[in-house]
């Protein structure tokens, strides 16, 4: 009946504060986030320098290492775990991330689409604004 | 044997019941659920914003474009401050949650250091563009870059007058609910900030400089 539980409030790292244990493991946490956050970050870094890489999958994996370190961030730094206590945020979570989805692909999309539609127009148009 | 069974059965399944049966979530959970419900409207708010700056990104009518503008030293100086401040601010509520005052000001202090030396790398950006002619009113693509980037600079700017304040009430206050419940939204505020200026190095400064 003490395992009754409640719902996490989002960025608690546990449920039951256990105030030594959770002060040095909750250290560990935020420190392994940091050094992951570091390594990708260096690794944006790298991969949008070097020549190495085709340069046509740069900016695919720029994209990849984002994500993953928006991962790092939300796994590590705010506490966003699977469990039942955490269905409520992670839900919200979802629905954030599918609207943001829908506004920036939509709308490259239907730009995209417009332009691929004015071919000449658009052309021109882009010839007026670069030059 | 069947009673001792259907016993187990009761008892694991009360050990198990969900949430919605637990009865009223605590206050702390309530305040922090709402916040994570403005935060992600917030970021909804910046996906628009970066939108409009991809759709906008080589409209630059004749002017300086990125490649030009951008450099990579001070965004990585930038970016390294950030993290570190989301990093103390991490030890910042992990402090509190311990309820000692010396760590959380310590904490605060540096977070405090490193989101104000990001806005002055910043601003030292800005005024550095704003000078060779490269202003918002430059071309398209210059003032979708003031627009998101400025943003953001602003939620920061925000961030550090809030954080201020909440040491204020810390000093004042002490650790009381009230106190403990507006320092794990900041909390939230900063992470938050940090996912996205990931984004925001991502798209804007590092796919502005490839070819």
């Amino acid at each position: 009946m003490t395992d009754t539980q409640y719902d996490r409030a989002p960025g608690d790292a546990t449920a039951l504060p256990d105030v030594e244990q959770g002060t040095s493991s909750g250290v560990l946490v935020y420190t392994s986030g940091l050094f992951l956050a570091v390594v990708l970050t260096a690794m944006s870094f790298w991969v949008a320098n070097t020549s190495l890489l085709w340069a046509g999958g740069v900016s695919l994996g720029l994209t990849v290492l984002a994500i993953a370190q928006m991962g790092v961030h939300l796994v590590f730094f705010l506490h966003v775990t699977t469990g039942p206590d955490n269905t409520n945020n992670v839900m919200a979570l979802a629905f954030g991330v599918l609207i943001v989805a829908l506004v920036v692909v939509g709308s490259l999309l239907i730009m995209a689409d417009l332009n691929d539609n004015m071919m000449l127009a658009a052309e021109l148009m882009n010839l007026q604004m670069q030059h | 044997m069947n009673i001792a069974v259907a016993v187990d059965d009761e008892v694991s399944h009360e050990a198990q019941s969900s949430a919605s049966e637990a009865g009223p979530a605590a206050k702390r959970v309530v305040v922090g659920y709402g916040f994570w419900i403005f935060l992600l409207s917030d970021i909804v708010m910046f996906a628009a914003i970066f939108a409009a700056y991809a759709v906008l990104a080589h409209a630059t009518a004749g002017g300086p474009g990125g490649v030009l503008l951008f450099n990579q030293r001070s965004v990585a100086i930038e970016t390294g401050c950030l993290l570190a401040s989301s990093f103390t601010c991490g030890l910042m509520s992990l402090a509190t949650g311990s309820r000692r005052y010396a760590g959380t000001y310590l904490a605060a202090l540096i977070t405090f250091v490193l989101g104000a030396s990001f806005l002055a790398l910043e601003l030292r950006e800005f005024a550095g563009m704003i000078a060779i002619g490269a202003g918002p009113q430059r071309s398209a693509f210059l003032s979708a870059f003031f627009t998101l980037v400025g943003c953001h600079g602003l939620h920061v700017t925000a961030g550090l007058v809030w954080l201020t304040v909440m040491m204020a009430q810390v000093a004042i206050k002490g650790f009381r609910p009230t106190v403990e419940r507006r320092l794990l939204c900041f909390s939230l505020f900063w992470h938050a900030l940090d996912i996205v200026w990931v984004w925001l190095f991502t798209v804007v400064y590092l796919m502005g400089v490839l070819s």
